[in-house]
């Protein structure tokens, strides 16, 4: 196989093979959640589910003060890789040429320096977040197999579509498949791991504001 | 080439073959001036130090004119045509006219009988020494889908390519395959280098080919002995050594983020870069951008149009040329929403099958009283 035929594989079936794992098992996976059903609550009710369940959605994006104060760094890092991330995959020019491909429409490009530091940023966020965590003695002890498997499928995309702009190391058509398929790695990876939290995040905080909201307590 | 068919390409007056290359020169009237400025160009072109200036115009000069059997296969003529027409008249084509040139379909005089006896005559005299120059794809679904004087391509070349010093294969299709191999391949074409391993192979891709790449071989060849140094698909490394995008004009536009968005908007006439437009100039390796086209008036990108990566292989099956790279070839919106479709059919059964097995559970379980454990 030469690296074009490589690269036409992962723009074309390699491409169709993960989106099919990915999109499968994340639909799988959220209806299975959303079919589990609750028991009923026979205590009278206090206040809005819904209300108390929307605001807490948002009002979890920032973190309270004491949980701040404890994890600083990783709270800060995990913020700063996790917009890094949005930005560099939603603000780029070929990116957005793929999801306007993709979803029929697209959005404009920040300037394409901006994103090189963005990705710069990003990737040495994630190695901070590593290090922080490892450095950590009980969170070292609650690191397992797939945190680490998780971290490193986050990093791979950054790092290789860094080098594929920049063009380093391998000719430009290995590095350009080479980008594309860790990003298929991650994408067939999402469902079976943490990595799920992207869709589940929104399902939990509404959740839990929602106890709190038929409660009749803040969230 | 033999006399009669000198006439034919234009070659003035007769090509003694012990003659040397600087004697053929001065013969057609090829100034010093413009030899050295030849010898200039090739050094600078294959990347050799400026010192090799008089030493390359000695070796070319005393050079003797080789033996060269161009075999045409599965092709469009393309490739000679770009030799040839585009450059008419320059110390290129003069180069060429030095070899000498023994078979060549499109350019000789004789035909039919005589010109398989051409062949096979340079071939007993020159054997183990001739140059091969091949463009077209060999077809191995059938032999008789190509065939020359009733030979198929694939026993003529496997015949022809047994004596050759070295092979230099020109054009996309005799380097990778080309057109006659992009989907569905059906004359199941290959490459020479397919078929033939156990020779020194030059590819020199391209749709054509640039006409200074392909003398450039020859050049060296002629001023070395040697075949210059090939990258890993066989090209050599001083013309194919650099990516389109790396030696763009535009390339300061992809990086600042500015894009044409169709072929006539502000941004196509301000010259922006073309990536959006489908250029495949980030992952194609050629001289376009550097030597041009057409005696270094321009290149398809300096057009308007973006590169189509015809120097790579298998660039018809790229998902087509008007496609950015990051854009998938197959499509994926269609097999994200059938997946979806069925993954939620899917998601809501294994949802039912969880709750039926909850109740079963349920129902299934027993209740222990104090009664049932005191006994």
């Amino acid at each position: 196989m030469t690296e074009i035929e490589l690269l036409s594989w992962a723009r074309g079936p390699g491409l169709q093979i993960a989106t099919v794992i990915f999109v499968a098992g994340v639909v799988i996976r959220i209806f299975e959640i959303l079919m589990l059903g609750r028991k009923a609550n026979l205590a009278e009710a206090k206040g809005s589910e819904m209300l108390s369940g929307l605001k807490t959605v948002f009002s979890r994006t920032i973190p309270d003060r004491s949980t701040f104060k404890r994890s600083s760094i990783t709270i800060t890092a995990g913020y700063i890789f996790h917009l890094g991330l949005f930005i560099t995959f939603f603000l780029y020019t070929p990116h957005i040429l793929l999801i306007k491909d993709v979803i029929g429409f697209g959005w404009p490009a920040l300037p394409t320096p901006l994103i090189d530091a963005f990705a710069v940023v990003t990737i040495i966020t994630l190695l901070v977040v590593l290090v922080n965590r490892l450095s950590n003695k009980s969170m070292r002890f609650l690191t397992g197999f797939e945190d680490i498997l998780t971290w490193l499928l986050t990093l791979l995309p950054l790092l290789t579509g860094y080098l594929a702009f920049h063009r380093i190391g391998f000719t430009a058509p290995t590095l350009l498949a080479m980008h594309i398929l860790s990003v298929e790695v991650l994408l067939i990876v999402f469902p079976f791991t943490k990595l799920m939290h992207a869709f589940t995040l929104f399902l939990a905080r509404w959740y839990n504001g929602a106890i709190a909201g038929y409660k009749g307590v803040a969230s | 080439m033999k006399d009669s068919s000198q006439k034919e390409t234009g070659c003035k007056g007769n090509a003694p073959r012990g003659e040397t290359l600087g004697d053929a020169l001065r013969r057609q009237g090829v100034s010093r001036r413009s030899f050295m400025k030849y010898c200039a160009t090739a050094v600078s072109m294959m990347a050799l130090p400026p010192s090799m200036i008089p030493l390359v115009a000695e070796a070319l000069e005393k050079a003797r004119r080789p033996s060269v059997i161009w075999l045409s296969f599965q092709e469009c003529t393309g490739c000679v045509e770009s030799l040839t027409r585009a450059h008419t008249g320059t110390i290129e084509s003069l180069i060429f006219d030095a070899v000498s040139l023994d078979y060549q379909h499109t350019l000789q005089a004789a035909a039919g009988h005589q010109a398989e006896a051409a062949r096979e005559a340079a071939m007993e005299e020159n054997y183990g020494n001739y140059l091969l120059v091949v463009d077209g794809s060999i077809p191995l679904g059938n032999p008789g889908y190509s065939t020359i004087a009733g030979i198929s391509n694939l026993d003529m070349l496997n015949d022809v390519a047994k004596g050759a010093a070295a092979i230099i294969a020109v054009g996309t299709c005799s380097t990778y395959g080309g057109i006659p191999h992009a989907k569905p391949n059906p004359t199941g074409a290959v490459s020479v280098n397919d078929i033939i391993t156990d020779k020194p192979i030059v590819n020199v891709p391209g749709c054509p080919p640039i006409p200074v790449v392909i003398t450039g071989v020859l050049t060296h060849f002629l001023t070395f002995g040697v075949l210059p140094e090939l990258d890993h698909l066989g090209r050599p490394v001083a013309f194919y050594g650099q990516s389109i995008h790396d030696r763009c004009y535009r390339r300061p536009f992809y990086d600042k983020g500015l894009f044409a968005e169709s072929f006539d908007d502000e941004g196509a006439k301000k010259g922006w870069c073309l990536f959006k437009l489908g250029c495949k100039g980030p992952t194609t390796y050629n001289a376009c951008a550097t030597t041009k086209w057409n005696d270094g008036t321009s290149f398809p990108i300096e057009a308007g149009h973006p590169c189509i990566g015809c120097s790579e292989p298998d660039f018809w099956d790229g998902g087509g040329f008007y496609r950015a790279l990051s854009m998938p070839t197959e499509n994926i919106a269609k097999t994200a929403v059938y997946t979806a479709a069925g993954a939620a059919a899917a998601g809501v059964a294994m949802g039912a099958l969880n709750r039926a097995k909850k109740k079963a559970v349920s129902k299934a379980h027993i209740k222990i009283t104090i009664d049932d454990l005191e006994t």
